[in-house]
């Protein structure tokens, strides 16, 4: 009777164990958050060009993670990208509504992201309003192509 | 000539023999998956699927745990000197966990499980069919399908998929001790680039789908092929090689076909 | 001894017209037999002529060609799976290995039968198998494993599961094979008590002639797929046929032969046989 006891505490533990790995690979790994969606609240931004930005980017501010890209979709009625951030609720009503969005590049070959810088105005961004404000992704074709044609008519 | 033409078509009909058993033994393997998985255990069960479980999962543990901690350092050990010649050393702990996540943990996971457990599922239920014991429980009225093979089949169901998520935890601590600690990637970036590329869906779940199915496949072969291998030393030593082997296969062959459906866009 | 059993001379088994056949070789050709109810029946022949294939098809593990077993009136192999299992509750089989299942000790290989077939409470399965374990003489083996059994102890422990739900039948497949001269006396012993306590039908299959023909109330001599001879140990011990005789008097050779079919020996020392042809 004994030895069924610890076995079955054992095959507890290793399911245990199971359970608490999951819950490590969704937390720590893949960096899902307990928070409810209250806690954001959610601004769009319209792109000429996003270049490889994807959902669920991150969205900085002095190189502080403030939010996500929770998705991206093509508007139809100017032809570019509109690019719905999510938040932290902390930042609702502190915002200027001059704030720019910038698609800025990790490094060189890194992953793309999304920066916000603040302006001066008095007026602030509330939940679903829209950024003016926004300066596209460097696509590396258009610099080099650039460049080559700035030399070609010095 | 005509005997050169009588030897080809003997090639062709053992050629035809052969699809025919193969084929028929598919069968029978598919017919004996679905009369002992379908019985829903009863209280006694309950135990018997207990200490299979125990068997197969957590006697398995540490030989699955000490081989996430080694493929995950020298995961991180070979990313490293690739990744440094593009400056992009951040991208390890994604590196890293992708690799794991997606294929090292669900397939490493499934081979040593086929070598560690299945092999001995197969000797085990072997020796009993050689021992009489299965017969002599059908002469009691008990069908051995639903007492010893149904327990173990979903032990093995429940048990990979747990040393799968073992294997990865253990994986991504090692790449991140020999990432971090020995190397020196900045700690920040390692599980901040990790945690901005894998997506708990498309990574972290399919990786677990692969793990149910390599569950299923390794089970199913290793108990089927003790249950239907020819009741002498001989059987069950060849019938355990065959064990280790089909499983293998299938295991790498799936792992293909799975990815490509769930990462190659098909 | 036996008052009161007015079924004695009802048949319990009958087979009719058995065939049976494994691959090309022909185990069964046409085997009729009338098992009586209460009585030990002693299925007699030389090894390899199919005794024990002959309790698997009546144990309904075996399907026949042809022909059919009839077992208190049910046609064992024309039943459900659920009725054929239900049919199994009433015989007991004892395997020539014992087949005590490894993973149990001896209490539980006992209480094996019990515990999945009756709904008992714990103490009164305790009692009844500490009974069939008394009765075998291995009360106080009851925690063993069957690894650390003798032969003869892991048969008798056999012996008390098959007796464990009280059934009607008992087959026992070789039961004497391998065992020194006292267990032999000891299962001798058993059987035949059993068979008179329990008022069982009682089928032996083995070729000890001696022990078998000192139960047996009835034997059936079967040889090359056929009935050869039945009757009491009596009448078989003075039956006139060389087959008979010298499987009963345990002669060398006789009509079956001490060798194996080859060609003459003489050829065959020499490498005659095969060179000269290939040459």
């Amino acid at each position: 009777m004994k030895r069924t006891k610890t076995m079955e505490l054992g095959v507890g533990l290793f399911m245990l164990a199971g359970i608490l790995g999951l819950v490590f690979l969704g937390l720590r790994v893949s960096g899902l958050t307990l928070s409810a969606p209250s806690e954001t609240f959610r601004l769009e931004a319209n792109f000429s060009n996003i270049g490889g930005l994807r959902p669920r980017a991150r969205v900085t501010m002095a190189g502080v993670t403030v939010g996500r890209v929770e998705a991206i979709e093509l508007d139809t009625e100017w032809y570019d990208a509109r690019v719905v951030l999510s938040l932290n609720s902390d930042l609702e009503g502190q915002l200027s509504r001059d704030t720019t969005a910038a698609i800025l590049t990790a490094g060189l070959l890194g992953e793309q992201y999304i920066g916000l810088s603040v302006g001066g105005d008095p007026d602030v961004l509330q939940d679903g309003d829209t950024i003016r404000d926004t300066q596209s992704a460097l696509v590396l074709e258009e610099l080099i192509q650039q460049f080559i044609s700035n030399m070609v008519s010095n | 000539m005509q005997s050169k033409l009588k030897q080809g078509t003997a090639h062709i009909a053992r050629l035809g023999r052969k699809g025919c058993d193969a084929m028929e033994a598919l069968g029978r393997a598919g017919v004996f998956l679905a009369q002992s998985a379908v019985g829903i255990p009863s209280r006694e069960g309950w135990g018997l699927w207990l200490k299979q479980v125990h068997f197969v999962g957590v006697l398995s543990l540490a030989i699955v745990l000490v081989s996430g901690l080694f493929i995950g350092m020298v995961l991180a050990l070979q990313g490293y000197t690739i990744l440094v010649d593009f400056g992009a050393e951040q991208a390890l702990g994604q590196m890293v966990a992708l690799s794991l996540l997606r294929e090292l943990a669900p397939v490493v996971a499934a081979l040593l499980f086929a070598g560690r457990a299945g092999s001995a599922l197969t000797a085990e239920i072997g020796l009993m069919k050689a021992t009489e014991q299965l017969t002599s429980m059908e002469m009691i009225g008990v069908d051995p399908l639903r007492r010893v093979v149904a327990p173990r089949l979903w032990a093995g169901f429940v048990a990979l998929p747990i040393l799968t998520v073992g294997f990865s935890v253990v994986g991504i601590w090692g790449g991140y001790l020999v990432g971090v600690e020995w190397l020196g990637v900045f700690e920040g970036s390692y599980w901040g680039n990790m945690q901005a590329s894998v997506s708990f869906i498309n990574d972290i779940g399919n990786g677990m789908i692969k793990s149910m199915v390599f569950a299923v496949v390794v089970t199913w072969i290793a108990v089927f092929q003790g249950y239907d291998l020819i009741p002498t030393s001989e059987g069950i030593s060849r019938a355990t090689t065959r064990t280790v082997v089909y499983s293998s296969l299938a295991v790498l062959g799936l792992d293909f076909v799975l990815t490509a459906v769930m990462f190659g866009g098909l | 001894m036996k008052v009161n059993q007015p079924m004695t001379d009802v048949p319990f088994i009958e087979i009719e017209d058995l065939y049976f056949s494994r691959g090309d070789l022909d185990i069964f050709r046409g085997i009729n037999m009338t098992i009586l109810r209460g009585k030990v029946t002693a299925i007699m022949g030389p090894s390899g002529t199919g005794k024990t294939t002959l309790l698997k098809l009546i144990g309904g593990q075996l399907t026949p060609d042809q022909g059919r077993i009839l077992i208190d009136g049910q046609d064992v192999h024309r039943l459900s799976r659920k009725a054929l299992f239900a049919l199994r509750k009433r015989m007991g089989m004892l395997f020539q290995s014992g087949a005590l299942f490894s993973d149990l000790d001896v209490f539980e290989n006992v209480a094996f039968p019990l515990r999945v077939h009756t709904d008992l409470p714990d103490a009164m399965i305790r009692d009844l198998v500490l009974l069939k374990l008394q009765a075998v003489g291995l009360r106080g083996a009851r925690q063993l494993t069957p690894a650390e059994l003798s032969g003869g102890m892991a048969r008798r422990v056999a012996l008390a599961r098959a007796v464990a739900l009280d059934p009607e039948l008992i087959l026992y497949d070789e039961p004497f094979v391998g065992q020194d001269p006292i267990s032999m006396g000891v299962l001798v012993q058993l059987i035949k008590r059993l068979n008179q306590a329990l008022a069982l039908t009682s089928v032996v299959v083995s070729h000890d002639i001696k022990e078998t023909l000192s139960i047996a109330d009835y034997l059936y001599l079967i040889a090359d797929g056929q009935v050869v001879a039945h009757g009491t140990p009596k009448t078989l011990d003075t039956n006139q046929d060389p087959r008979v005789s010298q499987f009963i008097h345990g002669e060398p050779d006789g009509p079956v032969p001490f060798h194996y079919p080859a060609e003459s020996f003489y050829r065959d020392i020499l490498g005659q046989a095969s060179v000269t042809r290939a040459g």
